[in-house]
């Protein structure tokens, strides 16, 4: 296995693009990205996305991009795993560079939610689930996540109050973020009063859906030295499946596979989470942001609310997280949000986050989850 | 006529009788049935239906609804542990999202899940309700199928057309 580095990086705007369609959001990122690596072409393009069929009517988006991009004839493919699409099209082409079959790989996630009603993008979400037996009875995304959050709130005598602090957190890491669609400070009162969308989440617990597209470049270590680049090292990158619905899974709260895949990515990279400096996490609701310290070894089961109520996870905290806002006020374009991450891990690594920059900063973790977990990928990355 | 229909023709055991399965190896019930055993990798699944009795493991009531359920908003969903130990996503009916709490005791009911379309089907499957049938007798679909000979797949009132 080669050590594998990323060289480049490229972003839109979080938000919502009445004015852009999927593939002009891609091509977008993809060019920033190469650009940023100094590179006009690529060995091969992962495009990972959940909803391009469903919201935009539009399926094969490996050629579709590749081709828009300029760079038609190169071997491109689009990558699905729900929400963790953008995750797991970063491991595959970790995996291609990492294996040798290729020496630069190009990643891009892409999402377009805001074209279609919220009913209809609500309906497309829900298929990260067991269609036959969720959906059909209009068990939403939200409501899946819901139904952790209450049963967590049960098991460990919380209130909802007690995760005020994920959102705040988020909200007030996005204020230097030119990327992020909600660069807005918002107040543990308003959090307290906001109205319900699936009880006990509010409209604050959850990330927007939005348009967006990040975009990744990977090259060997070796090359990137090479090239005189300043290359930011994947010493992880690990994937792992847990059944699709919460109610097959033996303990729904112990997020399974998000708790396997950081454990190997920790054996990969002879780390722990002690030698973390910043997360970003799977934290599309509150509740997933404490469910998943718990699961990448932050905190023990029923304490990972507590991190945010001690401010461990503020910038200056011991495990800052959503340090560029998170899923939450970056805002969330399901199949691209794992690239995003990426993508903010790196500006971190390179000092290049401004005024949100996690000072000496030099290992990070990425975490993406599809389906509260049916899917989960860890990738650990060091400068 | 819909695409769908051959989709919920198929389904109309697990959802009209609570169908699942049962491990012949090792013993393990599932809901829904599965092609092998999650704990020990048998091939060997037999039918197995549910008594349809458990109670609330956890519950969200659903403000915001997708395509399909915008004329049931609000509506509470739950997990509900199955008496036999799996647990089993569905909508709750028949009483106030105020008085869920976990822990409270429920039982299977035979309900209307959604319409598809103005000349399309209406479905119909299972949804939980605090208890009214006395414990031994179980829930409804399921005397119904018992007496109408439910192996036989052409006399199970599965869809009705509009």
């Amino acid at each position: 296995m080669r050590d594998v580095s990323i060289i480049g990086v490229g972003q839109t705007k979080v938000g919502e693009h009445w004015d852009r369609g999927l593939a002009d959001l891609a091509v977008e990122a993809t060019l920033a990205g190469l650009d940023d690596a100094g590179l006009d072409n690529a060995d091969i393009l992962y495009v990972g996305n959940m909803l391009g069929g469903v919201l935009s009517g539009q399926e094969h988006l490996g050629a579709l991009i590749a081709d828009l991009a300029g760079l038609r004839g190169m071997p491109a493919l689009r990558v699905e795993a729900a929400d963790a699409s953008g995750g797991v099209a970063l491991h595959q082409a970790y995996q291609a560079v990492a294996g040798g079959m290729v020496d630069t790989a190009l990643v891009v996630g892409v999402e377009k939610m805001t074209d279609r009603l919220p009913q209809a993008t609500e309906e497309g979400l829900m298929l990260a689930g067991l269609g036959d037996y969720e959906a059909a009875q209009g068990v939403t995304y939200v409501s899946q996540t819901a139904m952790l959050m209450q049963r967590y709130l049960h098991e460990h005598s919380l209130e909802v109050g007690d995760f005020a602090q994920f959102p705040v957190n988020a909200h007030r890491n996005a204020a230097a973020n030119p990327f992020a669609m909600y660069r807005n400070q918002i107040s543990e009162k308003a959090y307290r009063q906001a109205k319900m969308i699936a009880s006990p989440i509010n409209l604050l617990d959850g990330a927007p859906w939005a348009d967006g597209a990040a975009a990744v470049v990977l090259v060997p270590t070796e090359q990137a030295q090479a090239m005189g680049r300043q290359g930011i090292r994947i010493l992880a990158s690990t994937l792992v499946t847990d059944a699709l619905s919460l109610t097959e899974r033996d303990d729904p709260l112990a997020l399974a596979a998000a708790r396997a895949s950081a454990q190997r990515a920790y054996q990969q990279a002879g780390l722990t989470p002690g030698d973390i400096h910043l997360a970003e996490l799977h934290d599309a609701f509150s509740i997933l942001a404490a469910l998943t310290l718990e699961a990448c070894g932050f905190a023990a089961r029923g304490q990972g609310v507590k991190l945010g109520q001690a401010g461990d996870i503020a910038r200056a905290g011991r495990i800052p997280i959503a340090t560029l806002g998170g899923f939450k006020a970056r805002g969330n374009p399901v199949g691209a949000s794992g690239v995003y991450q990426a993508v903010e891990i790196v500006q971190q690594l390179r000092g290049a986050a401004g005024q949100s920059q996690i000072p000496a900063a030099r290992v990070g973790l990425a975490q993406n989850l599809g389906g509260n977990g049916a899917t989960a990928v860890t990738h650990i990355f060091m400068n | 006529m819909p695409m769908e229909l051959a989709r919920n023709w198929r389904l109309r055991r697990q959802r009209l009788s609570l169908e699942g399965a049962q491990c012949a190896a090792c013993g393990h019930l599932v809901f829904p049935t599965r092609p092998v055993c999650p704990k020990c990798r048998s091939r060997q699944l037999q039918p197995y239906r549910f008594s349809g009795r458990g109670e609330v493991y956890s519950f969200s009531t659903v403000y915001e609804p997708p395509a399909g359920f915008e004329g049931y908003a609000p509506y509470t969903v739950a997990q509900v542990r199955l008496a036999e130990g799996p647990l089993v996503t569905a909508q709750l009916t028949d009483v106030d999202a105020d008085s869920v709490y976990i822990g409270m005791k429920v039982e299977m009911v035979t309900r209307k899940l959604f319409e598809d379309g103005e000349n399309g089907l209406l479905v119909y499957g299972y949804k939980f309700r605090p208890p009214v049938m006395a414990p031994t007798n179980g829930h409804v679909s399921a005397d119904v199928l018992a007496h109408t000979e439910p192996q036989h797949e052409a006399q199970a009132p599965v869809l009705v057309a509009n």
